[in-house]
């Protein structure tokens, strides 16, 4: 059975829906992240789970109560699940007084509180900070507190709404670190709502992709990351090259895509005449300066119409009748000699193309 | 002028050797207005919670309306006291007409809507996102709302020297179901209008300085509550 279950549920701020027939069943012990865009509704399911608001239809279900309306029961589910918010709230009182209050409220005896809040603090490495106003913590600082106060009280579900969101690269790393440990030490079902591909494919053993209020796709990271579903999705997983076509030819699972005038190979089971979309990740395009023998099937001569730095890597723009976008490092690009109007082969195999049927 | 320095010095006078009629006048105002606002706070805190945490129609109007009862005269809430109190009316039976007891009723009443405002008004200055923490770590609904008090602790604590300087400092109500008896009922307000009207001008003006002397303590109180 599964630990949290919501059925079809939706929720409404003034009218507008911001979740739509939302399904979902985590499993207990799992990690489970939330991807999407800002405005998909992550924070909005996160805030269900944590029956901090009633959802406007729909049922949350956990450990297999129904807990969407009786406050009783709503409390009582809380008891055993901890939120971290993307913006930590911290109260007016030290690092201690912080940590302490969920036990403190669930009646705990005083020493038991005082060996749990040092063992949370140790964890996330604040326990030097027990007396400081917690107020005057630096983001990440705070971020760590409210980790260990969500950690505390040993709950069975931790909630994190987009844990590294606004703070600085260190920061990040440190609070990412205490969440390898969390993940890696304790029995505990995990939700992450994050906007960090990277974050949410090194934690979690499924992943959910919310677009505009609705759960778009559930899979395994690399179902999610490799196999999107739709083009909203791919986009959002960073398949930047995203080609309308249609399928001209099908000799068993190999087919030949038409796309402006341009001949593809891929692998798909779609039909012959199915409208496709052609998606391929930047990354896994090669760029020789000249034709080359290589096993991959598609290879498309063109000139480079745009280059841009990022970090130690070059996106460039190679139009090959089809746009094409790709990936290098700084070092590659300069051993080629890349300019912009300069000509060059493309080459991607037919593995590394994903298809999916076009809806419109 | 003369006649009015000779008083200031008597008064100094009369409070350095402890004089035993201001001492007791002023003791019972100080009982008086610390028991109506202990009273005062204890109604309106709770109350400023259920109103500021609960959503009801006609909310805004009622904020509205407590709002427009921090003016009210205190001769008004005297008349409406002694309407209840008095012989004929409904708490007649009780026999509170002119004593402390109805003071502190009156004070109350008086002081109730000024800290009820100002309590509800701390608590929307919380961030909504403070409850909903405190919920989330597994808090009550009680339980939460005494974390946004605690946010607001020093808000609440103005709240209270701003209802002990109200009713310390009002006289219709004292005056009208006080009614000013010596050694019973008589404050510090009624006391200077008596004596003065008397012409012992040297027992109003040391209760007046007594007077300014509290309303000193709570400005100062408050400046340094404000820094907090």
């Amino acid at each position: 059975m599964a630990l949290i279950r919501v059925v079809n549920v939706g929720q409404e701020y003034g009218g507008k829906y911001v979740l739509k027939g939302v399904n979902l069943e985590i499993q207990s012990g799992e990690v489970f992240a939330l991807i999407g865009p800002t405005g998909a509704g992550k924070t909005t399911l996160i805030r269900l789970l944590n029956l901090l608001e009633t959802p406007a239809c729909g049922q949350v279900y956990f450990d297999g109560i129904d807990v969407t309306r009786s406050e009783r029961q709503r409390l009582k589910a809380r008891r055993r699940m901890a939120y971290v918010q993307q913006k930590p709230i911290v109260f007016k009182m030290n690092v201690y007084g912080n940590v302490a209050c969920g036990l403190k409220w669930r009646k705990v005896k005083k020493e038991v509180v005082r060996s749990k809040v040092d063992n949370a603090l140790a964890m996330v490495g604040m326990l030097d900070n027990t007396k400081r106003d917690a107020r005057t913590l630096s983001g990440g600082e705070m971020q760590r507190v409210a980790i260990a106060r969500a950690l505390v009280t040993d709950p069975e579900v931790l909630l994190l709404d987009e844990p590294t969101a606004n703070l600085d690269p260190i920061s990040i790393a440190k609070v990412e670190e205490v969440l390898e440990k969390i993940i890696g030490q304790k029995n505990i079902t995990v939700v992450m709502a994050t906007h960090d591909m990277p974050q949410g494919q090194r934690f979690a053993d499924r992943i959910g992709v919310m677009i505009n209020g609705e759960m778009t796709q559930i899979g395994s990271p690399n179902e999610v990351f490799c196999s999107p579903q739709n083009r909203e999705v791919a986009e959002l997983v960073g398949v930047e090259n995203v080609l309308a076509g249609v399928i001209t030819v099908k000799e068993d699972e190999l087919v030949t895509i038409e796309v402006k005038g341009n001949s593809i190979q891929a692998i798909s089971e779609l039909p012959l005449g199915e409208k496709v979309h052609v998606l391929i990740r930047p990354e896994d395009i090669t760029f020789t300066p000249a034709r080359n023998v290589s096993s991959a099937r598609n290879m498309f001569d063109g000139e480079i119409i745009r280059m841009t730095q990022v970090g130690r890597l070059v996106r460039i723009e190679v139009d090959c009748g089809i746009p094409l976008l790709g990936v290098l490092t700084m070092v590659s690009a300069q051993e080629l000699g890349l300019t912009i109007g300069k000509r060059l082969y493309a080459s991607f195999k037919v593995t590394a193309i994903h298809v999916i049927k076009r809806r419109d | 002028m003369t006649e009015l320095w000779d008083g200031f010095v008597q008064a100094l006078q009369l409070i350095v050797s402890f004089d035993r009629e201001v001492m007791e006048i002023a003791g019972r105002s100080l009982w008086i207005a610390a028991t109506s606002c202990t009273i005062a706070m204890l109604i309106c805190l709770p109350l400023g919670c259920l109103i500021h945490f609960r959503s009801f129609p006609g909310k805004r109007l009622l904020i509205s309306v407590i709002q427009t009862l921090y003016s009210i005269p205190t001769v008004l809430i005297g008349l409406l006291v002694f309407l209840f109190i008095s012989n004929a009316g409904p708490l007649g039976g009780l026999g509170l007409l002119f004593s402390p007891a109805a003071i502190i009723m009156g004070q109350v009443i008086l002081i109730s809507p000024i800290m009820l405002g100002l309590i509800i008004s701390a608590l929307s200055g919380v961030d909504k996102m403070v409850t909903e923490t405190a919920l989330s770590l597994g808090a009550t609904r009680v339980q939460a709302a005494i974390v946004s008090v605690r946010e607001v602790r020093y808000a609440i604590v103005t709240a209270l020297i701003m209802g002990f300087g109200r009713a310390i400092s009002e006289i219709g109500i004292a005056l009208i179901v006080g009614g000013n008896i010596a050694g019973y009922s008589r404050t510090i307000t009624t006391a200077i209008s008596l004596e003065t009207q008397r012409g012992n001008l040297e027992l109003a003006i040391a209760l007046g300085i007594i007077l300014v002397f509290i309303a000193l303590v709570i400005n100062i109180g408050l400046h340094w509550l404000q820094r907090k």
